[in-house]
Formats: C-alpha cells, structure tokens, sequence
C-alpha cells in the first residue's frame, strides 16, 4: 500500500519528464539575456521560469480561448547554463497528452510581443527554435517619398530657369527700345525733309548761325 | 646658335592679337568676351572644375592599394612635374589668346584646330556619362529624406515569409543599389528597357545643369560659391563624425600605412601619373576657356601653383574622410561576424553567455580544434578577418553607393548623413560639369556651325538637351555597363594624345620664345628654368610614357566587364568579356576624337592645295571638288 502511495506520488513528475524530454511536440527556447540587456541583465532562477511558464499558459488561454490552462500544464525540462530549454504543453484535460506542435506554434507567433515584453527581450533575444519571427509588415506611401522631394526639385529648377528667361527677354526688351528711340528720332528727321540727317544732334536740328538774328541775345 | 626647335607657322601675327591690342582691351574693357565678377569666382571655379568624384572615389583607393603612405611620393612628384606645368600652360595660352580651344588652335596654326575638335568631343562624351553619375546621386538623395533608409533592410517578398531571395544572398545595400536602382541586366547585350526612374532623375540632372549654366559663366559664376565650398564643409563634418566613430583609426592606418616596395613597381608610378592627369581634368578645353575670361596682366603662373596644391591636398583630406568611415564600417562588419560565430558556438555547446568574448575567442578555438574537430567543421563559422573587410569594394561607384551607404546606415540619424554626404557628391560632380558644358559649348561657338544670332541660352539649352537625349542610353537596364564602357574608353586614352598634342603646339609651333615673352608681358617676369624643362621635356614625356602603358596594356589583355548576374556564382560580380560589336563602339570612343586631329589636318590640307590647284586647273579635280562642294 505505501508503495503504491509512493508510486502515486513520484510518478507525475518522472512521467512529466518522460513527456517533455522524449516528445516530438516540444520546442527548445533559447534566451540571451546577457545579449539583451547587458548591466542590465537579470539573473535567470526559478522565479523567472515561473514567469515564462505561466506566459505560456497565457498564450495558449488566449488561442484556445480556454480558460483551463494553467501553470501545471506547461513542462519543462532541459535546462542548461545557457539558459536554453524544451518545453511542451499538456492538455488541461488530460495530463498525459499533450498538445500538438503546430497549435503551440500558434499560440505563440499570436502573443509574441507579449511574451518577449515579459522578459524585457526581442525577436532575437527570445529564440523559440522552429518558429521564424513574423516580419513587421512593409511601410506602404501613399507617394513616395523620393517623388516628393523630386517634384520639388524640378520645381525650383523650373522656377529658376523661367525666372533667367525672362531676365533676359527684358533685358533685350530695354536694350532694344533704348537703340529703337535713338533710331526713330532719326528716321523721323528723314522722312520730313527726304535727307540724311541722322548726323544732326537731337530733334531741333543744328543751330545754323548764318540765318540768325544777330540780336536773339542782347535785346536792348 | 638657336638650339630650340620651331617649326615653320607663317601668318601667326595676323591670326593673334598683339599686346598692345591686348592692352587696349584691357583699358577699354571693349569686346563681346564675358568677364568674370572677381578673382574668386575664377578660382572657384577651376578648383571646382578640378576637385571632382575621382578625388572622393578614386584617389583614396589608389592610395591604399599601392603602398599607402609611401603613394603620396610618386603622387606629389607627379603633380609637380606634370600636373603644374599642364596646368599653367592651359591658362597661360587661354589667357594670352583669350579664346576658347578650338579658337586657340586655330590662332596658333589652322591645321591645329582637330585638337580643339577632339577636346570638344571629348567633353562632350566625359560629360554624357559624368551627369548620369549624378543622376544616380540624386536618386539616392531623395530617397535619404525616409527612416528607416531603403537600404537598411531588405524588403519582404510576396508571401510575407521572409525577405527577397536575391537581396537574403547578398545585401540590403547591394540589392538597392543593382536592383532598385538600376535593374541591371546579366549581360551588356541585355537592354532590359528603360527605368523611368532613371529617366526621370537624369532630366532632373540635365535641366539642373542648363539652369546653372544658362548664360555661361555669368550665371555659374554664382553657383560655385556654393557648389565649389559645400564639398570641404561636408567633409569636415564627416571627418568630425569619423573619428568619433569606433574603429575608424584603424582605417586611417590602414590608409596610410606605407610600404615602400611599391615604389619599386612601375605600375605605382604610372597609375599615380595618370591620376594627377586626370583630376585636373586636363585637355577638355574647360580650363583654357575659364581663363581667357580673365583679364590680361592676372597672374596665371601663381593661380595654376594654387589650384594644383589645393587640389592635391583635397584629395589627401578626402582620402583620410573616406577611410575613417570605411574603418568603422570594416570594424562593425568584424563585430558582426566575430559575435554571430560566438553565438553559434555558445549555442552549439550550451555555454552560458559571456564565456566566450573575443578576447578569449581564438584560445577556444583551438581548444575546440583540438577536441572536437569534426563539430568545428559542421559549424561552418565564417571567417572574420579586418583585412577583407577594409578592402572590400572601395572605388569608384562601389565606394559611394555600397560600402559608404552600409556605413551610413549604421550611424545614429542616418538620414542625415546621407543627405550630406549625397549633397557632397552632387556639388563635386556638377562643379566639374560647368567645366564640361564649357567645353562644348564655347567651341561650338567657334566652329560658327549654328546661327551666330542665337543666344547663349539656346547654345547651353541645345549641349544640355542633345546630351540628356543620348544619354538615355544609360538609363536601360544595361546602363551601368555602358557607363563603365565610356568610363574607361572616352575619357582616358584620347586626353592623352590630347595634352601630348596640345605641350608640343605651344613649345614648337607656337614657339617657346614667344610663349615666354607673352608671359612676361602677361604676369612680369618670364618663367625660369623649371617652367622651360617640364614644357619641353618632362612632361610630354611622361604623358607620352603613360599614353603607351594604357594603349599596349588595352590592346594586349582581352577586354572585359564586371556583371552583376544573379544565376551564377552570387554573390561576387562576375568578369564577363565583351561582345565582338562592342569593339566597335571602343574604337568609336577612343579612337574616333585621336583621329580628328590628324584628319582635320588632312582635311584642310587637301582643301588648301585643291583652292591652289584650281588656280592652275590641273588634274584630279574631282577629290577638290567633292572637297570643296
């Protein structure tokens, strides 16, 4: 009879690593928290498996949307210095099956972030061996950032070469008027008399002293 | 008795101006010929002209790869024996025919004027494919203006399962710059269409170009405050930046770190000669014209001394600006590699982290060799070594848009640095384009081929829209091979013949004596023994010895290309031999402007003694008048 209390008792926990250790549903968790966190780094004891066992409960609570996974449920064993494990997940139904991988893979990708905030670590930090980290999705423009600055680029280019033109043009307008109002004055003077007298200073013609009142000046 | 050789040149006095017409232009400050605003507009400029990408891009590898510290021996021999004489000579001629190089030539002999055909064609070529560089530059820059940068990460493929295959085989940098930005093609024979994405920054490129250049040098006269100072601010904050960056000394030593059996091999010399050649952007007739602008007592002499020293010490500046950020990208890449491989091991085994660092790294290397071998081998770690890393790809396009944009993507903030470093870029390239579009377009103005009513705008406007047309050549997905086709064909081997051309028509044609005397006239004194030497001698000999090094050494090899071919052997490029057709096209680039200047010569020569013969009417008149219709 004590045997068989005995046998009770000391059989879940060698069953338990029987599970964990022989299954193909298991999944080694490496963690580099030295990595991570650097001075920073907290130590990695009982308490902390505790932490990321009940996150795993959590995990699988939320995917399954039962309410019956517990503490208890998830395994582990495996344990190494460098802080590295295998963990499996039994059914909170029945003890001794266990979980299929593909439902644990799941539960995990779902809650990843959560789980790696629990322990203050990354995608690369908190490795799950056989789960490849979701890709952040890509950042989609509405336009490309590179057409903007390019459309003001060709904006300013275009402003200035508009702005040189017509510099120009005007310039060649004022040069063009000022000889335009020289060469009028002349032409005018032609077509009035039929000569050339284009080498007469100004509008009013030369003073021509022969045909002048000698007393234009002194009036007395 | 007169030991200096001179070759008959009748007619010279009636084709130049005299000094004393030239001082009477100088007093009345008559004639159409464009002035600049001041001296330092003028200096700006031709250091603008000069310091280029081959500064930033091509100078620090050269100097690393041949014996670092001990290159800058050959390097500063040759800037004062080749450099500087070349230098002077082309303002100093500018200067005292105030004309641009076609009617340089032509002034000092008519049958000279091919060398001033071949100068313009060659600026032409060079500047066709120097823009498109620039184009790429500004893709690059306005795609800065984002965070995270477009080649920090490799973006995710279709399935959302993991990353573009192509870009998880070689890198985020490799893959945007052979994919997202060029779309290269395998092969050369491979057009793969136009990107219009290229076409669309090229025409941004182009149209920049005829802005800044629109009425020649009035209107680049203002943009080089900018363009010609920008580059030195940008590079003295990337210096700062540098040295506060881990790893960096070690580049700097890497850089300099001399040996001095370099020295001893001839290619050393030859490839420092051709660079001192080259980064004075010698025999475009850019610099020829810049300095018939000036006025005629400026005092070329000291500002060709100027401007070769500053831009050797510009390329020593950018040399060790480069290195430091090549040494902090070597340093990290080392990092990376060193902590995955001790990740591997502390994984494989088990170990608590920390126990492995890489001080002790090695040590337990070896013990694990001496242990467990066979595990060792199945690990496969990678090798890590800084020497690879500090070498890896470090010139020319490689260096700007692979290794400098990793580099960048590591620091804090880094679209601000790439913002800077691409605004450095596009300064040094379009200050040495005004040089270009100079050279084409003053010539052509001589040549009196296009209406003389037509402004300048419209010439600019005509270069800039020509060239942005023909250049759409290099926006196919073959692009990249083609640039590098003219890269090394257009611009090498006919600048040579050009400069070799140009030193020989000024000391014995034109006539040393005569050239002497117009620069007593011009600056006061005439020029000592050193000037005489390295005109009549030195010089043309040195360009003469690179000019056959370059030829025999394309001629013998068998000619080939550096493909990026996704199918084979990923990632490292592939060499790839060119197609038979292509030749073609080489002996179009190169030979064709080395050819107009005996042609030409040819050509009015014929023409000359056709107009003589038709004076007699004897035979063979139908080449004269085939000649001459």
């Amino acid at each position: 009879m004590l045997a068989g209390v005995l046998l009770l008792i000391f059989l879940p926990p060698l069953v338990a690593k029987d599970l964990c250790k022989d299954s193909q549903d298991g999944f080694k968790v490496r963690l580099s928290i030295k990595t991570a966190l650097g001075d920073d780094a907290y130590e990695w004891n009982e308490s902390e498996m505790f932490l990321f066992r009940s996150t795993l409960a959590y995990a699988m609570r939320k995917q399954t949307k039962q309410d019956t996974y517990n503490i208890t449920n998830i395994l582990v064993c495996n344990d190494t210095q460098r802080v590295s494990f295998v963990f499996v997940v039994t059914s909170p139904d029945d003890p001794d099956q266990l979980i299929p991988k593909e439902q644990i893979e799941q539960a995990v990708r779902q809650n990843k972030h959560r789980i790696n905030n629990a322990f203050l670590l990354s995608d690369m930090t908190l490795e799950f061996v056989g789960i490849p980290p979701t890709l952040a999705a890509p950042i989609i423009y509405d336009t490309e950032p590179w057409l903007i600055v390019f459309g003001v680029v060709i904006g300013a280019v275009a402003v200035g070469i508009v702005a040189l033109l017509m510099s120009t043009v005007s310039k060649k307008r004022r040069a063009k008027e000022k000889a335009a109002g020289l060469s009028e004055e002349d032409e005018g003077i032609v077509k009035e008399n039929g000569t050339a007298l284009s080498g007469l200073g100004g509008k009013e013609g030369v003073y021509n002293q022969t045909f002048s009142n000698d007393n234009r000046f002194t009036e007395l | 008795m007169k030991l200096k050789l001179k070759l008959p040149n009748p007619g010279l006095d009636e084709r130049i101006p005299s000094h004393a017409e030239l001082e009477k232009l100088e007093l009345e400050e008559a004639g159409e010929r464009p002035q600049w605003d001041n001296k330092a507009q003028y200096m700006l400029t031709c250091v603008g002209f000069c310091v280029g990408l081959g500064n930033v891009w091509r100078f620090p590898y050269l100097c690393q790869s041949h014996g670092g510290g001990a290159f800058m021996i050959p390097f500063l021999i040759l800037l004062v024996l080749e450099g500087i004489p070349l230098l002077h000579l082309e303002f100093a001629i500018g200067q005292r025919l105030r004309k641009g190089s076609i009617g340089v030539w032509r002034s000092i002999n008519p049958y000279l004027v091919g060398v001033g055909i071949a100068s313009m064609l060659v600026s032409f070529l060079v500047g066709m494919y120097y823009n498109t560089i620039i184009a790429w530059v500004m893709w690059y820059f306005f795609n800065s203006f984002q965070d995270p940068l477009p080649w920090s990460q490799c973006p995710i493929n279709e399935n959302r399962t993991g990353f573009v295959s192509e870009c998880e085989r070689s890198s985020p940098v490799d893959y945007f710059w052979y994919r997202k930005t060029l779309n290269t093609t395998p092969v050369i024979e491979d057009s793969g269409g136009l990107q219009w994405w290229i076409v669309l920054c090229l025409f941004c490129a182009w149209t920049l170009l005829w802005v800044c250049c629109l009425r020649g040098i009035e209107t680049t006269g203002k943009a080089v405050y900018v363009t010609s100072t920008l580059p030195y601010l940008v590079l003295t904050i990337f210096l700062i930046r540098g040295l506060t960056l881990k790893g960096s000394v070690s580049g700097i030593k890497f850089l300099f770190t001399p040996d001095l059996d370099e020295l001893l091999n001839p290619t050393t010399w030859l490839d420092a000669g051709a660079q001192v050649f080259y980064s004075f952007s010698l025999a475009f007739g850019g610099l020829i014209s810049f300095s018939s602008y000036n006025s005629v007592h400026n005092n070329c002499e000291q500002d060709a001394v100027i401007i070769s020293v500053i831009n050797g010490l510009t390329s020593i500046y950018a040399a060790i600006v480069i290195y430091s950020i090549i040494g902090f990208r070597a340093t990290e890449r080392f990092d990376d590699c060193l902590s995955g491989n001790i990740l591997t091991l502390l994984n494989t085994f088990d170990l608590p982290e920390g126990n492995i660092t890489e001080s002790n790294y090695e040590g337990f290397l070896q013990h694990l060799n001496s242990t467990a071998p066979q595990t060792l081998q199945e690990l496969q770690l990678k090798t890590c070594d800084m020497q690879t890393f500090l070498s890896q790809g470090v010139e020319g396009t490689g260096l700007a848009f692979i290794v400098f944009t990793e580099a960048i993507t590591k620091m804090p903030f880094s679209p601000l640095w790439s913002v800077l470093f691409f605004i450095m870029l596009f300064c040094l390239g379009l200050s040495t384009m005004f040089g270009s579009v100079e050279g084409v377009v003053v010539p052509l103005q001589d040549l009196n081929i296009l209406p003389k009513h037509w402004p300048k705008e419209a010439y600019t406007g005509l270069v800039c829209f020509v060239s942005f047309g023909l250049a759409i050549i290099f926006a196919q997905g073959s692009g990249e091979y083609w640039l590098a086709l003219f890269d090394g064909f257009a611009g090498s081997i006919p600048l040579l013949i050009i400069a070799f051309c140009e030193m020989m028509a000024v000391s014995y044609i034109y006539g040393i004596d005569r050239f002497n005397d117009d620069i007593k006239f011009m600056i006061g004194h005439k020029p000592n023994f050193f000037w005489q030497a390295t005109w009549r001698l030195v010089s043309p000999l040195i360009v003469l010895l690179i000019f056959l090094f370059y030829f025999i050494t394309t001629i013998s090899k068998e000619l080939t290309y550096i493909a990026w071919d996704p199918q084979s052997n990923f990632p490292a490029l592939e060499t790839k031999s060119y197609p038979d057709w292509i030749y073609a096209i080489i002996f179009i680039l190169s030979g064709v402007p080395a050819l107009v200047i005996p042609a030409v010569a040819l050509f009015r020569l014929i023409r000359k003694s056709c107009s003589a013969r038709e004076e007699k009417h004897t035979g063979a008149e139908f080449i004269c008048t085939f000649l001459l219709s």
